[in-house]
């Protein structure tokens, strides 16, 4: 297939950014977006040209982090992350833009390559269970009923890429944090930190700079993981509880 | 054969394990935990580790050590430690809790696990490895690792490759996901509490040595360019497996030996290197310009059945329109007992040597079709098709979305690919590899897996070593400190921080004619023809000449564009690739000079009537270390080679088969 490839270059954090276009020919249906992107790069070192910066490293849709916003979606126009983006997706002839996730709690570091440490620094203020290693009790002392340990897995699949963010017009983190809350609060091991952990996560995603929910539901729609937007409601109801019990 | 040898390496000194106690097998962990010194809670402060990797091992051991108290600072290139290698594993973890009453214990996976390595690990932490696995559970589940569960609450478990029991704790097709998760979480919680300081982004260059010890690192600033020095009273290396020196692996695309390799070259032996193993059913290569392999996870195999056309005419057929009887379920046939659930090393094996009698299935690449099937229809038909998407949904829609093709509607293809390293730098009992101070823990050491690694085992490996193992021996060396200053700015450190910008600037300059991943591809390249499944002197000779050659090249005709004070991923990946190359050379040599074979080390030359790999006790029950000797140029000279001999006594060394 041939297509043609406005990309945004950006040399640094201050830099002005802006699109660069490029014509691609002979690309194969079989190869994900980001070997596109390498036979790009691959064509732009031996022009002596710096190649386009962006992050990959499983290339397997599991580490979370690959991330671009291809014509405007949060990975593209596929439900799943960019490196498990196959060019078939596209027609022949195709003019694509690549940008990356645009949100102010992720600022550009170079190109198509953000900083999503505000992610980190949200578990960080708690989306964890304070338990030291060694004196865990035995894996059976405490059962968990499977409907609870399957939807706390359905809410830990989460990768952290940022989608959600991205394509949220608000630029707000409300579903990777619902994730994180529900993930741990279906688990009899997260009671007893349950509301400390929402009233510290939702006060640490607010001073990031990350956006407020308006129930818009894009984030929910552009997660490769199809973390259900109902995690946002149970976000809601901990932090209604929490302020209860805290009064 | 000695004297061809000869000129590639010279024998040195033995070398032996002194740190595990001298009682029975199964009091020794306990009796090394009471002897190792202890360190007051209020002087652990004092105390720092550097941790380079967060992946499972070095995660762990990271949130383990700052929870005690010391202080720590931990290292990734990635932008968050939640993103390490760890999290792409797919399949499971074992642990020897027995819940399936199916006669496992301590001793049976110790068993398994070194009757899997072909005997060729060391059997004193092998067996620790088994009797701490149990307690990884608890901890994970603790933390809140969401692990498949039975209707009753209770933890499910399936059964892995190479076992005969139950003993694979798993969460659908994301274990690693999960378990990592769970590891982040309590080094998140650690970094909150402030005993751990996160250097996310940074690569380590180099290591600092004071006194003969490990001291500290310099690492770059992946970002801003800025190269640090980082001191500390011991240093732990958990950077994961250098699989990527094949290029295409099922390894993360960062995955790289450049931590392991730099420590080697000051000092630190390298063991073993020559055992790669290759994973069976992996997605089959479609195209030159693949950037790395994609593994279906071994668990399939338990569901699905393996098989090629009995006739070579027959390959280019539906599979659909090939009648049973003209289907050949090969592992079924040669080994009934295991059948489809044979080792990692005889499956892969088996895969190729249908391939090569030119029965293998699905496109040309080249002149050959290297797949085979993995057919779900009969576990369809039998358990229906809901049941199949439950256990491995996720899989099937990973599978769907490469190749374009429903395996629910007929049947994968898969092909053996680069997956796992069990080589890597040489550590004691304690952990603790030739440079004193120097730890090294998961992938990035040799010592548990032998030849070959059971599925659901690295896993298990990584968490050991860092919640249990590495936290405790490295009590023992810290008990001995702390250890005195190292000034940062001394010329002994002044002088390490301008080799390694020395060799930036070195990359940047050379401005030659080719692009860094055309010198990996065609490193890849030579190490998958003559050091991939299947080894043998000729082949090895050659390749050791077309490497040479290849990294002569490179330093010289290498094109580097961008600047060194700036994110700039091609210089990455340069440094990456200088390393393999150097690396390749090493391996090749280990698998030439090993000329039997054992587990995933397949010497051609070495094997029985019915082509099953021939082991060698009587001349190779040994660890190689191998020790780096540098030329006037400071490049690879003759390694020397440092035998361990492998002592059995709690275990029979036998004759593995699976037949
Ligand atoms: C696709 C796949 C599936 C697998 N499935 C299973 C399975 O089901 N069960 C199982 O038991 N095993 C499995 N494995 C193997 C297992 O995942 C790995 O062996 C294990 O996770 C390695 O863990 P680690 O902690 O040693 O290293 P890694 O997780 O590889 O972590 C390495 C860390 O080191 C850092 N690092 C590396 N170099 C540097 C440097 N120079 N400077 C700074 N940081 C550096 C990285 O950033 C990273 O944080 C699988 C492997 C793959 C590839
Ligand atoms: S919720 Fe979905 S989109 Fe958001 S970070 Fe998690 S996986 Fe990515
Ligand atoms: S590179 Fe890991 S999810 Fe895309």
């Amino acid at each position: 297939m041939n297509l043609t490839l406005k990309v945004w270059r950006q040399e640094g954090p201050a830099a002005k950014g802006g699109l660069v276009t490029y014509e691609m020919t002979d690309v194969s249906p079989d190869m994900s977006f980001l070997e596109m992107l390498d036979v790009l790069n691959e064509r732009l070192v031996a022009e002596s040209e710096e190649p386009i910066a962006f992050d990959s490293d499983c290339r397997e849709g599991i580490c979370g982090m690959c991330g671009l916003m291809i014509s405007g979606e949060a990975h593209g126009p596929d439900h799943t992350t960019t490196c498990q983006l196959h060019m078939r997706t596209f027609t022949d002839g195709e003019v694509i833009t690549v940008e990356p996730w645009r949100a102010s709690a992720f600022p550009i570091i170079k190109d198509l390559v953000v900083d999503r440490g505000s992610f980190d620094r949200i578990i960080e203020s708690g989306g964890y269970i304070s338990v030291n290693t060694g004196a865990a009790p035995d894996a059976h002392a405490t059962p968990v009923p499977k409907q609870n340990a399957d939807r706390a897995f359905m809410a830990a699949e989460c990768i952290g890429c940022g989608a959600c963010v991205a394509a949220c017009p608000n630029g707000s983190a409300a579903l990777f944090l619902g994730a994180k809350i529900t993930h741990l609060g279906e688990l009899p091991q997260g009671q007893a930190e349950r509301s400390a952990r929402v009233t510290s996560m939702v006060d640490q995603h607010d001073a990031e700079g990350f956006g407020g929910c308006t129930n818009i539901g894009e984030c929910s729609f552009a997660c490769p993981k199809e973390i259900p937007l109902d995690v946002i409601g149970q976000l809601n109801a901990d932090m209604r509880n929490a302020a209860r019990s805290s009064r | 054969m000695t004297d061809t040898l000869s000129e590639f390496f010279t024998e040195g000194e033995p070398i032996a394990d002194t740190q595990a106690p001298k009682v029975p097998i199964d009091k020794m962990w306990t009796q090394r935990q009471f002897d190792a010194g202890l360190v007051q809670p209020t002087n652990r402060g004092k105390l720092s580790v550097i941790v380079v990797g967060t992946g499972l091992a070095g995660g762990a051991a990271a949130a383990t050590l700052g929870e005690a108290g010391y202080h720590v600072k931990s290292f990734c290139y990635q932008d968050s430690p939640r993103r390490a290698h760890s999290i792409a594993a797919q399949g499971g973890i074992n642990a020897a809790k027995n819940y399936k009453e199916d006669g496992d214990s301590t001793y049976r996976l110790f068993y398994d696990t070194e009757k899997g390595g072909d005997y060729r690990s060391r059997e004193t932490n092998t067996y620790r490895l088994a009797e701490v696995s149990a307690n990884i559970i608890d901890q994970c589940v603790a933390q809140g690792v969401p692990f498949a569960r039975e209707y009753g609450g209770l933890l499910d478990n399936r059964s892995f490759g190479g076992v005969q029991v139950s003993r694979t704790f798993y969460a659908r097709g994301q274990t690693g996901q999960q378990l990592l998760i769970g590891a982040y979480q309590a080094l998140e919680r650690q970094i909150a509490a402030g005993t751990v300081d996160e250097y996310t982004r940074h690569e380590m260059l180099e290591l600092i040595i004071e006194d003969g010890r490990a001291r500290g690192i310099v690492a770059r600033d992946l970002v801003t360019g800025e190269l640090e020095t980082h001191i500390a009273d011991a240093v732990v290396l958990a950077s994961g497996g250098y699989g990527n020196v094949f290029y295409l692996s099922t390894n993360a695309m960062g995955s790289n030996v450049t931590a392991s390799w730099r420590a080697h070259r000051k000092g630190a032996y390298m063991a073993n290197p020559c055992y790669t193993q290759i994973h069976p059913t992996c997605i089959p290569v479609a195209g030159d310009y693949q950037s790395k392999l994609t593994l279906m996870s071994e668990s399939l195999r338990n569901d699905g059945r393996i098989w090629v056309p009995k006739r070579a005419e027959d390959c280019d057929k539906d599979p659909q329109d090939i009648a049973e009887e003209d289907r050949d379920y090969y592992l079924e046939r040669k080994y009934p007992a295991f059948g489809n659930l044979v080792p990692r090393d005889i499956a892969s094996r088996q895969a190729k040597v249908v391939c090569d009698e030119g029965r293998g299935v699905g496109p040309k690449v080249g002149d050959f079709r290297r797949g085979v099937y993995l057919d779900f229809a009969s576990a369809i038909e039998r358990l229906g098709e809901d049941a199949i998407r439950n256990k491995y949904g996720n899989l099937f829609d990973m599978y769907m979305r490469i190749t374009g093709e429903d395996p629910y509607k007929g049947p994968m293809r898969i092909y053996p690919a680069v997956h796992y390293v069990m080589g890597g730098l040489w550590v004691d009992y304690d952990l603790q590899s030739s440079i004193p101070g120097l730890f090294v823990a998961g992938e990035a050491n040799f010592s548990d897996h032998g030849a070959n690694r059971l599925g659901a085992s690295a896993l298990m490996q990584g968490l050991a070593d860092g919640y249990f193992v590495l936290p405790n021996t490295i009590r023992d060396y810290l008990s001995k400190g702390p250890y005195p200053q190292v000034d940062e700015n001394s010329p002994a450190v002044a002088e390490v921080k301008a080799a390694v910008a020395d060799r930036t600037e070195k990359l940047l300059s050379i401005n030659g004619e080719r692009t860094v991943d055309s010198f990996h591809k065609e490193l890849g390249h030579i190490m998958w023809e003559y050091c991939g499944m299947e080894r043998n002197e000729e082949g090895l000779l050659k390749a050791i000449d077309l490497i040479r050659s290849l990294r002569e090249e490179f330093w010289r005709n290498v094109k580097v564009p961008g600047s060194a004070d700036t994110l700039n991923q091609s210089l990455e990946k340069a440094g990456r690739v200088a390393d393999f190359l150097e690396l390749g050379e090493l391996m090749c040599i280990d698998a030439l000079h090993r000329s039997e074979s054992c587990g995933c080390h397949f010497r051609s030359e070495s094997q029985t009537e019915d082509g099953e790999a021939l082991r060698d006790d009587e001349d190779f029950a040994y660890v190689a270390a191998w020790e780096f000797q540098p030329d006037e140029a400071g490049l690879p000279g003759k390694p020397v080679l440092h035998k361990e001999d492998l002592t059995f006594e709690a275990i029979e060394l036998k004759q593995r088969s699976y037949k």
